[in-house]
């Protein structure tokens, strides 16, 4: 007889049944949600992002607003260990920029000076900030300083009025991605009411509003945006635009979650656990926050998250043609908006920096949106 | 000369690897598969009885693999050949697809393309097999599914699979299974997911059909009841063994292996009135049905995996 | 067919005159309409109007009535084909737009030419070779593709283009058409060019109906009507091709058809970038100048150029999946 009839048949998925039986569904999304590598380590991502732009104050060594008049339009600087003669140092080090005028072209040009030597220090007092606007302090991650107290550091280049991208891009990722997360609160908070309503009344209030999301669902968005953003009063401060953009891009963001809050109601409600619940003599409130909700939290919360990336672009596109984000206050698309040109970005690539972090913030959310739905889905049980 | 026996399946294995580790689907499956007769094979879920069909369908998909044995294929229109054997890509394949062997699914809501109609679909197995032109096919697609009862077809050929109810359906799929006149017909559940009248139509029309063409059927069901009523021989499985093999009546009357019986005892009908009906568990009992006996011969024809 | 064709017509309309709405209330939002703004001229320029010379300015325009008889009036002469008068450019709106909105409607095409062009190739080998090294390349110019703002993707074509190849690929044409009359060559030379603004326009929707083809696709793959098809010996590349593919195709044509307001906002962006002569630079000028008409025109025939695209695409799928014909 052959060999495989010595192996005794065994059930599938060998020895996790009865483990598995031991497990809440939050366990299980959890357990399925480590195995997608790609979206925890989207998840890291993010959160360091939200940390380093919500402590910009401290990890940026400079303000917005702040200038290096002898720096303009200057590259980005090496971060390094060696001198150029070999020499080894432990504590990281920039070289100071070296200007000259080009005679032909009389553009700017930067060399690094070796004589200029300027140690990474951490933790150290630099500029004076405000954090939050609540507390003071001068204490930076790091900052960039000789022994004779001179020294700047440029990690991703200065603008055309010498202000530090790097720093900039930190203060503009704040704007950018709690404009990400405001922006999901309204868009789940109108898209729950309508698609709640919707679903669990039904009849002609249904109706409407599944007419508003055909009807919304239909408009160019950008066009409109433009529109209603163009709209806003010239005379308002930068911190009301900012509201008043975040409002703008939430307007016609909700119909997706709407659409999918009626269907998981409108299929939930005739769901045989929620017609038992009902039929033992649950209450409605009962019924719907300890049976309906957890089954559609997860999916909701999952359309949220790839609902965010929606936001920072449609932020990013605005602030780029100058009618989102107002300066002072700093976006990632305020930054971009310098870059209008092939011109300007052939001569300072460096400005379209912010444009990366764009790319990061929203694919990371793209892929923690698709680890998410993975995740929820309680019959994904696991095998390809 | 040519076998008894139009399959002879020997000491096939299959294995599945998924990432929760290597299940044996299949382990040393011994039978023969009688010309012209119906052969059952009877199971509950999970005992492999489809893997089986589709091993000898060439079927399987990854991550299921073949891992042993052969499957002896002895035609009377072309020349026998070891469907295990051939390479992925043997024109034999294709001949072994809907023109030796055909397969009815279980599911006839779903085993239909929904954007084809019918009569196409019919008229497509004729043209994958035979060259003939595209009208030639559609009047055989027409006879065919005259013979499966459909009825009203001139305006029904011209109608989408979802405009008929499910037991139409199934003969449609039964129609495209026998449109090329297959040697071996393997009718993988067929009524499972039928209304009990529709079945008993369905199970009719199969063996109306098997005495007027006289090809070889393999049957495929969890109900004994279907299994009395149109089998010659029963292969009875369980965790992808073959515990037990004989003709209908000596499996049913007088069954050897204690799974077997277990698996009569379970049937409703079977006990008197007013006692409770076991479940195959218990009926098994204490009996050893798990460790891995070979077959062995205690009659012609009739196996038992028994020590 | 001709049932649902009526229907799905009817349901348009409503949807254009629920946006009508919404367009007008848009454009009156902001404060002061274009009597303030020519009076703030006025008054910059040391002039001072009369009220007599104001109310006369209001009612030219016919802000002296109710916003309801506003609408009406607005909406009635747009269905008979007067678009009203730009103030900034003191011409009919209809001299400005068409033009415009031609090439805007030129350039989304080649999107969506891009988009399937690009997407369903890609989009078929990624599940068919699913998780194979293709597979995971694929997906990872998507996840790219989808996270670039296409502002962003048309500075950086525009940016390695003149830096490589010394090239400026601003405009729609080359530099010796640009003041030449129509002519064939004028033609081929919009079309060699036109598939840069169509691919970076198309960019992220590729990405997205790649990937929704992909998953629509791995769906279908193992139903049991690929495997009753396999079983009835249809051979490999004709079975992924007329069976599972044929059923995927149709919710990815819903897909395009939903796509569409997103093309016509890039389209609107990316114009802006690339110095194309769409309606993107011109609709954000009368915007910011409050040019009602202009605006209202531009807002309102961008969506009727979406909700007809969007009436194609189902008009389309309801011819390719006769279940949508038939209910």
């Amino acid at each position: 007889m052959s060999e495989v009839a010595l192996e005794r048949p065994q059930p599938i998925a060998n020895e996790t049944p009865d483990e598995l039986n031991f497990l809440t569904p939050q366990q299980l999304a959890w357990r399925r949600f480590k195995r997608h590598r790609l979206a925890l380590i989207s998840a890291v991502i993010l959160i360091v992002m939200y940390l380093v732009t919500g402590f910009a104050e401290f990890f940026a060594p400079y303000a917005t607003t702040s200038r290096n008049v002898g720096a303009i339009n200057a590259p980005p600087m090496n971060v390094r260990f060696f001198e150029h003669d070999g020499t080894f140092h432990i504590r990281p080090f920039v070289y100071g920029y070296d200007l000259h005028i080009n005679e032909q072209t009389w553009a700017r040009e930067y060399s690094e000076n070796p004589e200029k030597i300027y140690p990474l220090r951490f933790f150290a007092r630099g500029e004076a900030y405000e954090l939050w606007n609540l507390f003071d302090g001068d204490i930076h991650f790091f900052i960039a300083e000789n022994d004779g107290g001179e020294g700047y550091i440029h990690f991703l280049g200065t603008d055309q009025l010498g202000r530090d991208v790097f720093s900039r891009v930190i203060y503009g990722g704040r704007i950018s991605l709690s404009i990400g997360m405001l922006g999901i609160g309204l868009t789940l908070f109108l898209g729950v009411l309508f698609g709640g309503f919707a679903g669990y009344l039904g009849g002609w209030i249904d109706r409407i509003v599944q007419r508003m999301i055909e009807v919304l669902q239909s408009l160019p968005t950008l066009p409109l945006w433009m529109a209603l953003t163009a709209a806003l009063p010239a005379h308002w401060s930068s911190l009301r635009i900012y509201f008043g953009v975040t409002i703008i891009l939430s307007l016609f963001g909700w119909t997706a979650l709407a659409r999918q809050v009626r269907g998981r109601f409108l299929a939930l409600r005739n769901e045989d656990f929620v017609i038992a619940a009902r039929l033992i003599g649950s209450g409605q409130n009962r019924i719907i926050f300890k049976h309906m909700m957890p089954s559609f939290l997860s999916h909701t919360i999952t359309t949220a998250t790839l609902a965010v990336p929606g936001v920072i672009l449609g932020e990013t596109a605005l602030s780029f043609l100058g009618i989102g984000i107002r300066p002072p206050i700093v976006s990632w698309g305020v930054l971009m908006e310098q870059a209008q040109n092939y011109q300007v970005i052939s001569m300072t690539p460096w400005i379209l920096y912010p444009g990366l972090f764009v790319v990061i913030a929203v694919m990371a959310f793209n892929i923690l949106g698709d680890g998410l739905r993975d995740a929820a889905d309680p019959y994904n049980m696991g095998g390809q | 000369m040519m076998s008894d026996n139009i399959l002879e399946i020997r000491n096939l294995g299959v294995r599945f690897r998924t990432d929760t580790g290597i299940t044996n689907a299949l382990n040393d499956v011994n039978f023969d598969v009688p010309r012209g007769k119906v052969t059952a094979i009877v199971g509950e879920s999970g005992s492999g009885k489809s893997v089986t069909a589709n091993c000898i369908m060439r079927l399987l998909q990854p991550p299921g693999e073949i891992v042993t044995g052969s499957i002896q294929f002895n035609p009377s229109r072309t020349e026998s050949f070891d469907v295990v054997a051939i390479g992925e890509r043997d024109p034999r394949i294709y001949d072994l697809h809907g023109g030796l062997i055909s397969m009815v699914f279980q599911e006839p809501m779903t085993a239909l393309s929904p954007v084809y109609r019918v009569g196409n679909q019919v008229a497509e197995a004729i043209l994958c097999h035979r060259d003939v032109s595209k009208d030639a096919a559609m009047v055989e697609a027409h006879d065919m599914l005259r013979r499966v009862g459909i009825p009203d077809i001139d305006t029904r050929i011209q109608m989408y699979p979802f405009e008929f109810s499910g037991g139409m359906r199934q003969r449609v799929v039964i129609a495209m299974a026998l449109v090329c006149n297959p040697e071996v017909l393997i009718c993988d559940e067929p009524t499972t997911a039928l209304d009990v009248t529709i079945q008993a139509e369905i199970l009719t029309l199969i063996k109306d059909l098997q005495e007027e063409l006289s090809n070889s059927i393999i049957f495929i069901t969890h109900d004994i009841g279907i299994v009395a009523q149109i089998a010659d021989y029963v292969v009875v499985m369980y965790q992808g063994r073959v515990l037990e093999i004989g003709t209908v009546r000596q499996v049913l009357k007088d069954p050897l292996h204690p799974y077997t019986k277990g698996l009569l005892a379970a049937i409703p009908g079977n006990v008197p009135k007013n006692v409770r009906l076991s479940t195959i568990a218990t009926a098994v009992g204490d009996a050893d049905i798990t460790t891995p006996f070979p077959l062995k011969e205690v009659g012609e024809g009739r196996l038992v995996s028994l020590p | 067919m001709l049932h649902y064709v009526i229907k799905r017509m009817g349901t348009m309309v409503l949807t254009l005159a629920f946006i009508s709405v919404i367009v007008f209330v848009v454009i009156q939002l902001p404060p002061g309409d274009i009597v303030t703004s020519t009076l703030e001229r006025m008054e910059a320029s040391g002039m001072q109007a009369s009220d007599e010379y104001v109310q006369n300015l209001r009612a030219r325009y016919n802000l002296d009535k109710p916003l309801f008889l506003q609408y009406l009036n607005w909406i009635f002469n747009f269905v008979q084909g007067d678009l009203g008068y730009s103030y900034i450019y003191s011409k009919p709106v209809n001299e400005l737009v068409w033009e415009r909105l031609g090439y805007t409607l030129l350039i989304t095409i080649s999107a969506v030419i891009f988009t399937w062009v690009v997407a369903v190739p890609f989009g078929i080998y990624s599940a068919v070779r699913q998780y194979s090294i293709g597979d995971y390349f694929i997906t990872v110019v998507a996840l790219v593709g989808l996270a670039t703002p296409n502002f962003l993707l048309a500075l950086l074509v525009m940016f390695f283009a003149w830096e490589w190849f010394g090239i400026s690929i601003g405009g729609l044409y080359s530099m010796e058409f640009r003041d030449q009359p129509f002519s064939i060559p004028k033609l081929f030379d919009l079309l060699s060019r036109l598939w840069i603004p169509g691919s970076v326009v198309g960019m992220g929707g590729t990405a997205v109906t790649m990937r929704i083809l992909r998953a629509n696709l791995l769906d279908e793959l193992n139903k049991p009507y690929v495997v009753t098809a396999r079983a009835k010996g249809v051979k490999p590349i004709k079975l992924i091709f007329k069976y599972p593919l044929r059923i995927a195709i149709n919710p990815f044509i819903s897909t395009l058809g939903l796509l569409l307001p997103t093309l016509i906002s890039g389209e609107a962006i990316v114009s802006m970038v690339l110095n194309l002569p769409t309606t993107g630079r011109m609709l954000l000028q009368a915007l910011l100048a409050q040019d009602m008409y202009l605006a209202g025109s531009f807002l309102m025939l961008l969506a009727i150029l979406t909700v007809v695209g969007m009436l194609i695409s189902d008009l389309v799928l309801a011819w390719s999946d006769p279940r949508i014909r038939y209910e």
